[in-house]
């Protein structure tokens, strides 16, 4: 899978800039890695390193972006999720975006279809949501909202919502119907400058009904808070 | 120091600056005559000898090398012109013909164009649309009639080459004397550096675009504010804002956390300084050479006269302080009268910094610098909102448009030829004469040529989708609204209603048509087009020549947008038929409009842009004139 992004990657690049031309260009190829969180989780036992990030390469309207979310505890992998799209802006500040969303770990892993929005509401909430389609008609809906609240020029404090439905069970990676899980967070950073800015937070996990269920029986956790501290980057 | 002659005893006796390593020094002394015994031995004397060089005759060569600078204690590569930035002040003369033979030591292509000079389309500096550009080691040669005279300036039209020093002053000499007197003049050239590469300022706008913007609306601005209004009207003055995901506090795109502003390529920590003699009448020349920055110029202890806009007499009015747009120009006379020393003191449009001149009597006497005004935030008329259907306490309506006649010279309009009036009247079906306040005058907005349209504004259709974010929704002529940080400041603010030519309007024709232009953009994608269109998808705008045309300019946008035409003067409708000031720069305030007569004389193919740099590329067209 790595591989085959890599190479949409490239491809997307290629076709993109094929209209690249030396001096002037309102609209260049332009590219953006957004690392939201890239943090550790301080929790009962081996505290985790979690990255949520998000990277494009495109133009002003059309853009090719891919997602990722994952978790390492002691070095070795505990989830990622990643996703190919492309996106398109359909509204002044929404994007349409279709794709692919593969979960490599933890294993099994599933593949699934991913057709989304992502923008910025009135009351400048920005959101990204999106319907996944995968295998065995499993539906996931997943919807992702955060607020900035300018404290002063650089001190910015960030609450996060996220919520994830199923539309089955999915025994195999604890995933159950209905409501599945929630994660709340409230993060609080320092810009030293625009693209660098170190936080500190608390995050709240919880799952809910046969996913609550299912973590039970594997000895997790259903219901967890957690302090974290990491850095906010982009380049 | 009688040894030497004082470099300000001669208008024009300005050197090269100090820091620029360039090679030009040697022709440039020379251009300037002076002894070359006269070298500055003070601080003070090397502080009045900086400054660009000036060249005059009508046979020049230029070369842009990339060139070392140092304006904020880091070593960077500039943009010069004979390895100055400023590049040299040319001083032509009306009735010449200039030859300019421009050399390109760099590695990539390059352009100067002549702004605001009427010439051949060939000539014009544009690559793309004049010719092809200057290549890398090859020398153009420039060579055209003077026909005009004033204050002008010169720039590359070459990727971001302006953002990095490529600009200096053009003085044309007029035949006839001026309508005014002055015992000497200097050219007051405003910038704003960046130690950035011009293109990384520009990805990080299309990135975040308020990456540059440290004003913006803070837990204490909202506890301030519901502690005044409480929660509820809180909530109402926010609600448009929020609604529409726009900041009141969006001034400038690109702020005073990279720029440095220059006064004829100095920081504002020494400044540049201009000498006088007490009870002398000083012209200053006030050029805006800025990549994005509006400045707000005055002179705290002295009146400006302004006798002059974007090189073209006008009628004098005398202000306290004017807003100069990029790429326009002010020639304004002072009279200091008292041995003290003026701070020249020009701050940005959003007050994240200033350029400082000084005008003394002697080199050693600086004054002080003012502190800034307050950051200035939009009102919802900058947004083009409705004015009526506001009802909120303190909403600044400082200047709306039909406010006033009362700015009109008196004097002319004992001058006004009411015959010709009657008849131009009578032939106007939509003129309500019960609004009229002044029998003499139409409204503005009447349609008449002089007055602005009075066709309604509609958005076409090409102006919805992605890549526009706002549409006025009842854009107004706001001639006398000194704008946005300026209104309402107890001074006497220079506004285009001011503006009167001082020779009768040259073509008095009514507009055969009308052209309507949106200036559109989608502001957090940092995108910028015409009629929400981009250059880059557009089709030329046809014009016949010989015919006389209105074009009007409504901004859908929240930011000022400086327009220049090039090739044809742009005749500002200000509200007076027969004295219809002429502009090669335009500023269209946010959420207003304003109309602008054009004589099409001029066959050929024009650039016609957006002068803010980072905006140019999609906020410009073609002009083809057949």
């Amino acid at each position: 899978m790595k591989n085959k992004l890599t190479s949409a990657f490239v491809f997307t690049g290629c076709v993109l800039s094929t209209s690249l031309y030396a001096g002037m260009e309102d609209d260049p190829v332009i590219t953006k890695v957004m690392i939201d969180q890239f943090e550790t989780r301080v929790t009962d036992g081996d505290d985790p390193l979690v990255l949520e990030g998000q990277a494009w390469i495109g133009k002003d309207l059309n853009k090719f972006v891919i997602k990722a979310d994952a978790e390492q505890v002691n070095g070795s992998t505990e989830e990622l999720e990643l996703q190919a799209l492309y996106s398109r802006a359909i509204a002044p500040f929404w994007d349409f975006q279709v794709g692919v969303r593969q979960d490599q770990k933890p294993k099994p892993g599933r593949n699934w279809l991913a057709i989304g929005f992502q923008g910025l509401a009135p009351y400048w909430f920005e959101i990204d949501t999106a319907l996944f389609i995968g295998e065995s008609d499993q539906i996931g809906l997943r919807f992702t909202a955060e607020y900035e609240w300018m404290l002063t020029q650089r001190w910015v404090l960030s609450p996060d919502i996220e919520f994830n439905i199923y539309s089955k069970n999915d025994q195999a990676t604890g995933t159950g119907s209905g409501l599945s899980d929630t994660q709340l967070g409230l993060r609080l950073r320092y810009e030293i400058k625009r693209e660098f800015a170190p936080y500190i937070g608390v995050n709240w996990n919880k799952k809910y009904g046969n996913t609550a269920t299912f973590a039970k029986n594997e000895g997790e956790k259903v219901d967890d808070t957690q302090f974290v501290a990491g850095i906010r980057v982009w380049f | 120091m009688s040894k030497i002659i004082l470099p300000g005893m001669e208008p024009e006796s300005l050197s090269r600056r100090r820091f620029v390593t360039g090679v030009a020094a040697g022709t440039a002394l020379m251009g300037l005559g002076f002894s070359v015994n006269a070298k500055p031995t003070s601080e003070a004397m090397r502080k009045i000898l900086a400054g660009p060089a000036i060249l005059r005759g009508s046979k020049f060569d230029l070369t842009y090398s990339p060139t070392k600078v140092n304006l904020t204690g880091k070593d960077r590569i500039a943009t010069a012109i004979n390895g100055s930035v400023p590049a040299p002040v040319l001083r032509w003369k009306e009735g010449d013909t200039v030859i300019l033979n421009v050399t390109n030591n760099m590695a990539e292509d390059t352009s100067i164009h002549w702004h605001g000079i009427i010439l051949p389309p060939d000539q014009d500096g544009v690559p793309g649309i004049s010719f092809a550009g200057i290549k890398p080691g090859e020398t153009f040669q420039y060579s055209f009639p003077v026909n005009q005279s004033g204050t002008y300036w010169y720039h590359s039209h070459s990727g971001f080459q302006e953002q990095t020093g490529a600009y200096g002053a053009i003085v044309i000499d007029p035949k006839e004397p001026p309508p005014y007197r002055y015992d000497r003049d200097y050219v007051v050239l405003l910038s704003d550096w960046s130690d950035e590469d011009p293109t990384d300022i520009y990805h990080k706008l299309k990135k975040l675009s308020d990456y540059y913007n440290f004003r913006e609306r803070t837990i204490s601005d909202v506890t301030k504010e519901v502690s005044e209004d409480g929660w509820k009207k809180f909530w109402q003055k926010r609600s448009m804002w929020n609604k529409m995901r726009m900041s009141d506090r969006d001034i400038s795109d690109v702020t005073g956390y990279t720029y440095t502003f220059l006064t004829n390529g100095h920081a504002p920590a020494d400044g540049w300084t201009g000498l006088f003699n007490k009870g002398e009448k000083v012209l200053l020349r006030f050029i805006n050479a800025a990549a994005m920055t509006f400045f707000d110029v005055r002179i705290p202890g002295l009146k400006m006269t302004v006798v002059a806009a974007d090189g073209q007499y006008v009628q004098p009015v005398s202000v306290d302080e004017f807003r100069i747009g990029v790429a326009e120009t002010y020639d304004v006379i002072v009279e200091p009268s008292a041995e003290r020393a003026y701070t020249i003191f020009s701050q940005a449009i959003d007050r994240t910094g200033y350029a400082r001149g000084t005008l003394t009597p002697h080199p050693e006497m600086t004054a002080e610098v003012p502190e800034m005004d307050a950051g200035p935030l939009l009102t919802h008329g900058d947004m083009g909102m409705d004015m009526s259907a506001m009802n909120h306490a303190g909403h600044d309506m400082g200047g709306m448009a039909n406010s006033k006649n009362k700015t009109m010279n008196p004097s002319m309009d004992s001058s006004m030829d009411h015959s010709k009036m009657g008849h131009d009247m009578a032939g106007m079906s939509k003129m309500d004469h019960s609004k009229m306040k002044d029998m003499n005058k139409p409204e503005i907005g009447s349609g008449m040529a002089g007055y602005g349209s009075s066709r309604d504004v509609v958005h076409v259709d090409t102006e919805y989708g992605p890549h526009v974010d706002m549409r006025s929704e009842a854009p107004q002529y706001r001639l006398d609204d000194p704008g946005v940080g300026l209104r309402n400041n107890g001074r006497k603010v220079l506004t285009y209603a001011d503006l009167r030519n001082f020779n009768k309007t040259p073509d008095p024709r009514e507009p055969g048509r009308e052209i309507d232009l949106h200036l559109t953009g989608n502001m957090s994608r940092y995108m910028w087009s015409i009629n929400g269109i981009k250059y880059a998808d557009a089709e030329p705008i046809q014009l016949k020549y010989g015919e006389r045309l209105r074009i009007n300019l409504i901004n859908d946008t929240m930011m000022n947008h400086p327009m220049h035409l090039h090739g044809m003067w742009s005749d500002l409708e200000t509200g007076d038929a027969d004295y219809i000031p002429r502009k090669h720069t335009a500023i269209v305030p946010p959420g207003a409009k304003i109309s602008y007569l054009v004589t099409a004389d001029a066959k050929g193919s024009w650039a016609y842009h957006c002068h803010l740099i980072y905006h140019m590329l999609g906020m410009f067209r073609k002009v083809v004139v057949s």
